[in-house]
């Protein structure tokens, strides 16, 4: 897939994901080793887009598995379609096969594994998910395969590259962490954060990127109850641009500071801190 | 470096992981050789981040994996700060502290670290004891003292701007974490000399520190305070998710047999698509009583913050300290206040002290009295204290009725197991009506967490 680190930080910046030594070396290790591939990190510092632009850049599917609290194995891997197997038993006398291909509902991690084109499988939020989940997906990351009770077992044509996400809202098991290479990624540099909005925002002068993510920086440096995100970041670039500042002074800051803190005790905190007319 | 030098280093260094407490399992530290294999060993970054990817599964760990990769993969000099280059053993010093101040707020990861390696060279070698010399940052920092740069670096950055607005603030963040980075670099490049001179496995084991998580409450220092508050907003999360769940019945919610048999209606009578309730998610109340006194003040400041962090992710959270007696703090949480001033608010007005010495039974009983009713059927109470009462009665009975009143009752005790039941410590008395776990630091709490479901 890659030739070296260098090479995904290449083709990452192709399609404009910013990388770093530790992610471009994770991202080729991932690959070179065939092992899948958990980043971790806080809200908004591209690791969703990572899988994305992994895909993108190499050119292959990517086939989202979002994951969510209730998350089961038949809308994860695969479920059998009862309502047109009961039709079919209404219909036709002969026995048919009702637990063929044909009443199989293929779900994201099945389509991964049986996929023949190059893939990125991105199991998104692995936190949300019960416990239980991680049962199946350790499984299925040990030796990509997968046994269908009626059909047999299904084996992967060709590897998927597997990138899992989690916010840490909970630790993942042990026995799955073991099974992946860890990325963890930190809220960037200014130097890194001004180069990344200036990749997502082209439009904006490279100085006043380069005040926003310094800016940024100074408040995450508070002690906030949630710091701002890069995703946040970009979007306070934006706001920037459609009104017209170019430049980011105490008005601006105060006027402008809901795009990046959320809540009002941050915001007050921020004021109070930076000095900004309230 | 030749194969078996490479052999033998990585070796060295997984073992030196493990001592430090790093669970490095065998499957891994495999992989981490196979990786050694694809990627350009002379990139010491791409090193460092093979590493850390195979190895290092927890932000945790990060720290003291990075000094042990920075004692058995030392950077090699590329010559920038040479005798010649800096003159930086014949330099005046405040040549070498314009340098500094240039450093702190342009300068790349690489020249800082070269810097600081030359003037460890210069200033790093101190005696220690009679005919004895070592490696110390103390006097390498007092020399050049990075902190008196800020004065003038704030004046030639703002340049003529206002002081004290948003400009000032900018720029000392940025020198302050310039200035952090120079004293890990120096502190890095002493223990490094150390290692050359004294061989690396005595400086690994005396350098690496617990992670933080691993840090017991009851010896925390007020830096390693701050760095955990900001683990607290996860932790409530955590355990605000587990006292969700565990209420919650079947994951699918109970079978909506009205829907599902209108629907079947279409097919003839038979129910082909099933529908379900939504599962309906309890709200548990919960109810923290938390000793405040002395004797665990770090503990009780870290519980206090999650419980404040608690105080968002809950409806109906109500909060007590006490000493001697009790009060309710739950008015300092309120959604929104900032955490800070929370916590010197609590400190200077909630009312907890009568004489000073704790007293656990006097506590529970005015609790029983005062407050009784705010334990209800869908009450968890949650009781954090080490169960040291100063040889006062224990009113195990008032606390066997408050808890059997609760829907469940658990205690975190920040002492060591082994210390529970000694001089003063009535543990097991409590334990027996109130299981109690030993939580001594952030790796226990989120077990116990991860347990409740
Ligand atoms: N290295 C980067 N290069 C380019 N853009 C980036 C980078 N990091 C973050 N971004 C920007 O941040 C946005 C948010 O990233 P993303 O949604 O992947 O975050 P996340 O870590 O998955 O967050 P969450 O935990 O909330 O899901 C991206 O859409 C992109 O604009
Ligand atoms: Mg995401």
């Amino acid at each position: 897939m890659f030739d070296s680190p260098a090479d995904v930080t290449e083709r990452l910046a192709t399609v404009d994901y910013l990388s770093d030594d530790a992610i471009s070396t994770s991202v080729f290790l991932a690959a070179a080793l065939g092992k899948p591939l958990l980043v971790e990190g806080p809200a908004g510092v591209g690791k969703t887009q990572l899988a994305k632009a992994v895909a993108q850049a190499t050119g292959a599917q990517l086939i989202r598995l979002q994951c969510y609290e209730g998350l089961d194995e038949a809308r994860a891997l695969y479920e059998w379609n009862y309502k047109k197997q009961l039709l079919r038993i209404q219909a036709t006398s002969a026995d048919d096969d009702i637990f063929s291909e044909e009443f199989l509902l293929e779900r994201p991690l099945l389509k991964a594994i049986r996929a023949g084109v190059p893939t990125v499988l991105l199991i998104d939020e692995t936190d949300k998910a019960d416990v239980e989940v991680e049962g199946l997906l350790l499984e299925l990351l040990s030796d990509f395969q997968v046994t269908i009770p009626e059909l047999g077992t299904i084996s992967a044509v060709r590897k998927p590259y597997v990138v899992l996400t989690s916010n840490a809202t909970r630790e993942l098991s042990e026995a799955l962490k073991r099974r992946c290479l860890y990325l963890h990624i930190e809220y960037p540099t200014p130097e890194r954060e001004r180069d990344i909005v200036l990749s997502q925002v082209p439009t904006i002068r490279a100085d006043l990127a380069e005040q926003l993510a310094r800016t940024v920086a100074t408040l995450r440096a508070m002690e906030l109850k949630k710091a701002p995100s890069v995703a946040e970041t970009v979007d306070w670039a934006n706001t920037l641009l459609a009104l017209g500042r170019d430049e980011l002074d105490e008005p601006t800051v105060a006027g402008t500071l809901g795009v990046v803190l959320k809540h009002a005790s941050d915001h007050a905190r921020a004021v109070k801190e930076l000095g900004l007319p309230s | 470096m030749s194969d078996t030098s490479l052999v033998d280093r990585h070796v060295g260094f997984v073992h030196a992981l493990r001592e430090a407490g790093l669970p490095v399992s065998l499957a891994e530290g495999l992989d981490a050789a196979r990786a050694l294999r694809v990627i350009d060993l002379t990139e010491r970054e791409s090193l460092r981040a093979a590493y850390a990817a195979t190895l290092v599964k927890k932000p945790g760990y990060r720290p003291g994996f990075d000094m042990l990769f920075d004692l058995w993969f030392p950077s090699s000099t590329t010559g920038l700060y040479d005798e010649d280059a800096v003159k930086s053993d014949t330099a005046e010093l405040s040549e070498l502290r314009d340098q500094l101040a240039r450093l702190l707020t342009r300068g790349g990861e690489a020249e800082m670290r070269e810097f600081a390696r030359a003037m460890v060279g210069r200033f790093g070698r101190q005696p220690a004891g009679p005919g004895r010399q070592n490696w110390f940052s103390y006097s390498v920092l007092r020399a050049l003292s990075p902190e008196t740069l800020m004065a003038r670096i704030l004046q030639e950055v703002l340049a003529g701007q206002e002081r004290g607005g948003l400009a000032e603030k900018t720029a000392r963040q940025r020198v302050n974490s310039g200035i952090r980075r120079f004293e890990e670099a120096v502190a890095t490049d002493v223990r490094r000399r150390i290692a050359e001179d004294s061989g690396v496995e005595r400086i690994a084991r005396s350098a690496v520190r617990p992670p933080l998580d691993q840090l017991d409450f009851l010896r925390i220092t007020k830096a390693d305070l701050a760095r955990l508050r900001r683990e607290v907003y996860p932790l409530a999360r955590r355990l605000a998710a587990r006292l969700t769940i565990k209420h919650r019945k079947g994951r699918r919610g109970r079978l909506d047999f009205r829907r599902t048999m209108r629907a079947s209606l279409q097919s003839g009578g038979v129910p082909l698509t099933t529908h379900f309730k939504p599962p309906r998610p309890h709200k548990p109340e919960l109810v923290i009583l938390c000793d405040t006194s002395d004797s665990v003040s770090s503990f009780a400041h870290f519980t206090l913050l999650l419980t404040y962090a608690l105080r968002e992710q809950f409806t109906k959270v109500r909060a007590f300290g006490f000493v001697d007696t009790v009060d309710e703090i739950t008015r300092f949480f309120v959604p929104g206040a900032d955490v800070v001033e929370a916590m010197t608010r609590l400190a200077n007005e909630a009312d907890m002290v009568r004489f000073g010495r704790t007293n656990y039974g006097h506590s529970f009983e005015r609790f029983a009295e005062r407050y009784g009713d705010a334990i209800g059927p869908k009450t968890s109470l949650l009781i954090l204290g080490d169960a040291r009462s100063n040889y006062q009665p224990a009113a195990v009975d008032t606390l066997r009725a408050l808890a059997a009143k609760a829907r469940h009752a658990y205690w975190l005790n920040p002492e060591p197991r082994q210390q529970w039941d000694t001089g003063d410590s009535i543990a097991t008395d409590y334990d027996a009506v109130v299981p109690m776990y030993e939580c001594r630091n952030v790796a226990q709490l989120s077990a116990f967490i991860q347990d409740l479901a």
